[in-house]
């Protein structure tokens, strides 16, 4: 083809003269988008010029260590700073609340989009936002409470039944402040964001596959698995994900509802567990100069893990975005 | 000028190939609308429309923008409820019983009474196989010899010999017209006894449109056809029985229902005259 036209002319350069106003609201909007920037990166480089000296002495230990010991002068020696254990149960509590609290949540956006009546709906939307609003020191005040002694009971069903799976192993009668019953606190507290999330993608649903499978005498839920979960499954899988950044940076919530224990134990309805924010702020208090850091170097590693969770998340949901 | 498009509407309408009448065939008595009433809200649509529309043949329903045979075709399958403020008076019987009745499961009628929407909508997460067996599947029914059942479908929709070597592929990879008739070939594989199709080729170019007409001439001897068009060509080329919609700002009303020939030559009111002569619409 380029030898039929030899001489293509350059490309032009296709501009325009922004007016006054332009250049002005360009200039206040760019600064409100790019501020956000900046305060994540005075975190980040707060928090790891803090802690650079422990990242240093303790090197990949921080991560793997389960010891969280302060230097002793008087013996000779030194401290030791690892979040192995921490970490591990961050996860694994973040993990359950997911478990626990998307399957609640996807059901109750089906309910609101497809089952609720009008009069039910409006206000239940109401609500369920507000559910996002209770301070977590509530949540946890009422998980210590109320929801503690039923889930006690719980777990004790689920030892029974389950126990030969070593998950549901219990080496000793302590089934309160668990990481079960941590779980199953912030499964409640991520059920808002996930429902609200699940429920504004199932309602971006085309109505023409919705009535084309209605058409061929689909009922609600075989309507339902054939257009809505295949449409939505990325926006689920978003929310979860969002879900999933929210339990793992909980801290006052958790701090009140786990014994927090050095150590890494698999059976989720002991009353061991660990969570890397609660213990920052279990620490916090009594923490002297080294320690402090140690604990920044802690936050960092979160901050870093809950950063990266959202941001999976975000990819997750464009890409669904895209493809509607 | 008009006259000779009169003539040629007529022409083509009288020259179709099949001369049906109505219980000619024994497809059961086909579907029957008695006095249907329309209202969004309290805005009246439809008023007192009563059609009968025989079994083995096309019925095509025309009008104006507005008019409310959108509105009609979806009630002849229930899909009008799913407006929210959707109401309705009157019985749409299928072979002698109301449609409507309290009691009826609503899924059951509309796999004997299947639907073509104006914009072809294939699910895009399922391939062209499971696009054609997806009414099974949504409505749990159970079938020897898919493969059987989807090659048949596809030919009756005229879009065998174009897919049948990539059913694997998805539904959304098909042109426009492919994927209209890959969703008419959805509906048949319910085996419905009545096919509505709204507008069905309004979204397509006039080679698809063409295919979708032969289709549709095909499968009207096995099924009652109803189907809604701005197209008086169309009408006049696919259909035996012809409805004129018309709303005077008011709800819609029937204006006059006939042999189509008899619509586009000779029909008894004036203001159809008009209509499929271009005057207005």
């Amino acid at each position: 083809m380029s030898t039929v036209t030899p001489n293509l002319p350059p490309k032009r350069e296709i501009t325009t003269v922004p007016r006054f106003s332009d250049k002005v609201f360009r200039a206040i909007v760019t600064a409100g988008g790019l501020s956000s920037l900046v305060v994540l990166a005075l975190i980040a480089f707060f928090l790891v010029y803090n802690g650079l000296d422990i990242f240093r002495s303790e090197g990949l230990k921080f991560l793997t260590g389960f010891d969280w010991i302060d230097a002793s002068p008087e013996e000779g020696l030194p401290a030791q700073y690892g979040i192995g254990a921490m970490l591990y149960g961050t996860l694994v509590i973040g993990f359950l609340a997911v478990l626990i609290g998307v399957p609640i949540a996807v059901g109750a956006a089906l309910f609101l989009s497809y089952y609720a009546p009008e009069w039910i709906k409006k206000p239940m939307v109401v609500v369920v936002d507000v559910m996002a609003a209770i301070p977590s020191v509530v949540f946890g005040l009422w998980g210590f409470f109320i929801l503690m002694p039923h889930a006690e009971y719980w777990a004790k069903l689920i030892h029974k039944y389950l126990g030969f799976i070593p998950f549901f192993d219990m080496p000793a009668p302590a089934y309160t402040r668990s990481p079960f019953i941590a779980g199953l606190v912030l499964a409640i507290m991520i059920i808002p964001i996930v429902t609200s999330i699940s429920r504004e993608i199932f309602a971006q649903t085309p109505l023409d596959r919705i009535q084309a499978a209605y058409a061929l005498g689909a009922t609600k839920w075989s309507m339902i698995k054939a257009v809505v979960f295949p449409y939505g499954a990325g926006g689920i899988v978003g929310g979860a994900m969002l879900g999933l950044g929210r339990a793992l940076g909980e801290t006052v919530a958790v701090y009140t509802v786990l014994n927090l224990v050095y150590d890494i134990r698999i059976e989720v309805l002991l009353s061991a567990g660990g969570s890397v924010a609660s213990m920052i702020v279990n620490k916090f208090g009594e923490a002297d100069a080294p320690e402090l850091r140690a604990l920044m170097a802690a936050g960092f590693v979160l901050f870093m893990v809950t950063l990266l969770v959202n941001f999976i998340a975000n990819i997750i949901i464009n890409r669904t975005a895209r493809k509607g | 000028m008009n006259d000779v498009h009169v003539s040629s509407l007529a022409d083509v309408a009288s020259n179709h190939a099949s001369k049906k009448q109505p219980g000619t065939a024994v497809l059961g008595t086909g579907l029957e609308a008695r006095g249907v009433h329309a209202w969004f809200g309290k805005k009246h649509v439809l008023e007192d429309i009563s059609l009968d529309f025989f079994p083995g043949t096309v019925t095509a329903l025309i009008g104006p923008s507005g008019c409310g045979k959108s509105t009609f075709i979806r009630i002849l399958n229930r899909m009008h409820e799913f407006i929210p403020t959707a109401a309705l008076a009157g019985e749409v019987l299928l072979e002698g019983k109301d449609i409507y009745e309290s009691g009826t499961d609503v899924t059951k009628i509309r796999l004997r009474i299947g639907m073509v929407f104006q914009k072809p909508n294939p699910f895009p997460s399922m391939t062209i196989k499971e696009n054609v067996l997806s009414g099974l599947r949504l409505a749990q029914l159970k079938v020897s010899g898919e493969d059987e059942l989807l090659e048949s479908c596809l030919r009756r929709a005229g879009l065998w010999e174009e897919v049948k070597d990539r059913l694997g592929e998805y539904g959304g990879a098909l042109s426009g017209g492919q994927q209209q008739r890959l969703c008419i070939a959805r509906s048949l594989a319910v085996n419905p006894q009545v096919l509505l199709m709204d507008e069905p080729c309004s979204a397509l170019d006039p080679g698809s449109t063409l295919r979708i007409e032969e289709t549709i001439r095909e499968l009207s001897s096995t099924m009652t056809i109803v189907i809604v068009t701005h197209n008086m060509q169309q009408a006049a080329r696919v259909s035996d029985y012809t409805g004129f919609f018309l709303s005077d700002g008011g709800p819609g009303r029937l204006i006059e229902s006939a042999p189509t020939s008899q619509i586009f030559s000779n029909p008894k009111e004036k203001r159809t005259e008009d209509y499929v002569t271009g005057r207005f619409g």
